[in-house]
């Protein structure tokens, strides 16, 4: 049991960083520049096949993700440039419709290019075997690998956002965008370059998960809402409070999914368990969405400035 | 939208109000209602059965969408999540049916009762919340919603449920195709008509005021907070009632009715057809089946100049068909 939990506690802690990887760069559009992307969700995936077709080009996958990491944030960049930067000064609705019809015409795009198929992604041997990280407790190695790559872009990302100029321009249009203009800086520049790096952590996301799950079409549009999830359960705008809900959601999801069943059992009779376990368990996420929301409208942890 | 517009939107709704709209928008309404109602029925005549479902589909879609642009276009509030009521009302229809209770006065009531029993609880909890929160707040409530009959294995699950025999009128027989479009489209004339006195009425005005400024709206001493949800609850019932109907269109029913992309779909008509006039989402459910038929006919990857129409019409095209007949078909 005990094992068991461990280790559905880091497949939690894996979700959480694939969580915050697509919640990160929702955080740094929504909380910026305002747009709510639901298309964030087809950069995820544009990000698995361009990295499928990149492995099977190179023969290696590490040189695939390393070679369609910037091929995905130049897409973020145009899809910025086209399209997004017209609608900043739209309602949120007309975010919500714009990046609908962008999601059927990337899935289409997709389809067009790679067949209805999914693709799965070979990982290299040293990859794919297994470690024994407790006595006892043996886990994937590339899970390991995902986990251990997500918490080190967490810190670059908190590097950045705090160290550097340009995390300094972040904070700042973030808090101001008027201002931050009026003092000279290329505001619509430094929108799109953000917007081409909250592509590219999308797209490692969608490579990271693609030799486990294979590159589906759709694949982004149900994790995309679990993502705006995280983002609304940590505080809108909050870069720290995207990380803390990630893994939050990402654990709690994971282990309602292994154990609810077997936590109602002992208060319900099983057959009920059986049917309440798996209903209640995708349930869960949404519910602790809801009920932030009626308690906490503004998340778990605001941005100080807002 | 700033604030100048809304107050100009306000006023457009406050001239003369004449059910079918005003000029030019008023011909073309009653034609096209017109069409609607005797095109599927001289098809139907010469023996093509197709057009007959059709139209119903377009019609029961209609319903939930004229009932979506009360709170979304009128009420200002975004729902991302009607496509649940739609849901409910489905079920309200399938259940009762698989334990052989057949009597449509018991499956609409229960419908209808039903999503307005969910709209109650998810908008009292919904509506403390603005913006982009109830953006998202709604889209939780469905995603909950679908989750639950997902799991239902009794129900079908995954693999929906067929409806053997559709809902018993007693003196109607709904089984006949034509029958059962006269009704749809009965119901849905009657849906119109419902929401263009709610919003020509002192409710319908206080609601209107709350999109525009609530704050106002406050200081006046409206408590907006309860007007908000009644809208939302009638809004919920009607898209129950679209839902019983859309099950009984089928024969089958799914929980993937209730999907976020569903929701979206709804939210699509409503704004292609025109957001805040009361015959908009007609034309919108109209425009986005027959879009859906055509582009289908033509390529499996419909979808593509589908997105691309959605991302052109909220770029470029404001108040959907409605606002380009009133402009004359100026974008």
């Amino acid at each position: 049991m005990s094992t068991l939990f461990l280790i559905q506690l880091l497949n939690g802690l894996q979700l959480g960083v694939l969580l915050f990887l697509l919640a990160a760069g929702l955080t740094l559009v929504f909380g910026i520049m305002d747009f709510v992307n639901l298309a964030h969700g087809s950069l995820y995936m544009l990000g698995a096949f361009i990295c499928a077709s990149l492995t099977f080009l190179t023969g290696s996958f590490v040189l695939g993700v390393l070679l369609a990491i910037p091929i995905v944030a130049v897409i973020g960049y145009f899809f910025e440039v086209l399209i997004v930067r017209h609608l900043y000064e739209s309602s949120h609705l007309d975010h919500v419709l714009a990046s609908f019809g962008i999601i059927l015409i990337a899935d289409t795009l997709v389809q067009l290019s790679w067949g209805p198929e999914g693709i799965a992604i070979p990982l290299p041997d040293y990859l794919s075997g297994q470690v024994e990280i407790l006595p006892d407790i043996i886990f994937p190695t590339f899970r390991l690998v995902i986990i251990s790559s997500g918490l080190l872009i967490a810190a670059g990302l908190y590097w950045l956002i705090t160290y550097t100029r340009l995390g300094m321009l972040i904070r700042a249009g973030a808090s101001n965008r008027t201002m931050v203009s009026a003092l000279g800086v290329d505001i619509s520049s430094l929108f799109a370059g953000v917007f081409a790096l909250g592509a590219a952590l999308a797209g490692i996301a969608g490579m990271l998960i693609a030799p486990i799950t294979e590159a589906t079409i759709g694949m982004g549009n149900d994790i995309i809402i679990t993502a705006f999830v995280v983002i609304i359960v940590g505080g809108i705008g909050s870069m720290k409070g995207a990380f803390i809900a990630a893994i939050l959601i990402g654990i709690i999801d994971t282990l309602g999914r292994s154990f609810l069943k077997d936590i109602l059992e002992m208060f319900i009779e099983s057959a009920s368990a059986d049917t309440a376990g798996p209903a209640l368990s995708s349930m869960l996420i949404y519910i602790i969405m809801a009920v932030v929301l009626a308690l906490r409208p503004q998340g778990l942890f605001p941005p100080k400035v807002r | 939208m700033n604030k100048q517009e809304s107050i100009i939107k306000l006023d457009e709704h406050l001239e003369t109000p004449t059910l079918f709209g005003f000029g030019r928008g008023r011909l073309i309404t009653i034609v096209v209602m017109v069409l609607l109602l005797i095109l599927p029925i001289a098809a139907w005549y010469m023996g093509n059965k197709f057009y007959l479902d059709f139209s119903a589909r377009i019609v029961c879609l209609a319903i939930a969408a004229v009932s979506l642009n009360l709170i979304l276009g009128f009420g200002g509030m975004v729902s991302f999540g009607h496509a649940a009521f739609v849901g409910i009302g489905a079920y309200a229809v399938g259940i009762p049916s698989y334990h052989g209770y057949e009597s449509a006065w018991l499956h609409f009531p229960l419908a209808i009762g039903a999503a307005a029993m969910f709209a109650l609880i998810t908008g009292a909890i919904g509506l403390r919340t603005k913006g982009v929160y109830f953006i998202m707040i709604t889209m939780a409530f469905a995603q909950m919603a679908y989750y639950f009959f997902l799991s239902l294995e009794e129900y079908g699950g995954d693999d929906g449920m067929t409806l053997w025999s559709r809902s018993d009128f007693g003196f109607l027989n709904i089984s006949d195709g034509l029958t059962f479009f006269l009704l749809c489209y009965a119901l849905l004339v009657l849906c119109v008509y419902l929401v263009f006195r709610i919003v020509h009425s002192r409710f319908g005005m206080v609601l209107r005021g709350c999109n525009s400024n609530e704050i106002r709206m406050k200081a006046l001493g409206y408590n907006t907070y309860a007007y908000r949800l009644t809208a939302y609850v009638i809004s919920g019932a009607m898209c129950g009632l679209a839902g019983a109907l859309i099950a009984n269109l089928q024969d089958y029913i799914t929980a993937d009715t209730m999907t976020w992309t569903r929701s979206g779909e709804l939210m699509f008509m409503v704004i292609l057809g025109g957001a805040g006039s009361v015959f908009g989402p007609v034309f919108g459910a109209g425009v986005f089946l027959l879009l859906e038929e055509i582009l289908s006919a033509y390529t499996i990857y419909w979808h593509l100049p589908f997105g691309l129409l959605l991302i052109l019409s909220v770029l470029f095209i404001k108040g959907g068909v409605n606002g380009l007949i009133r402009r004359g078909w100026r974008l």
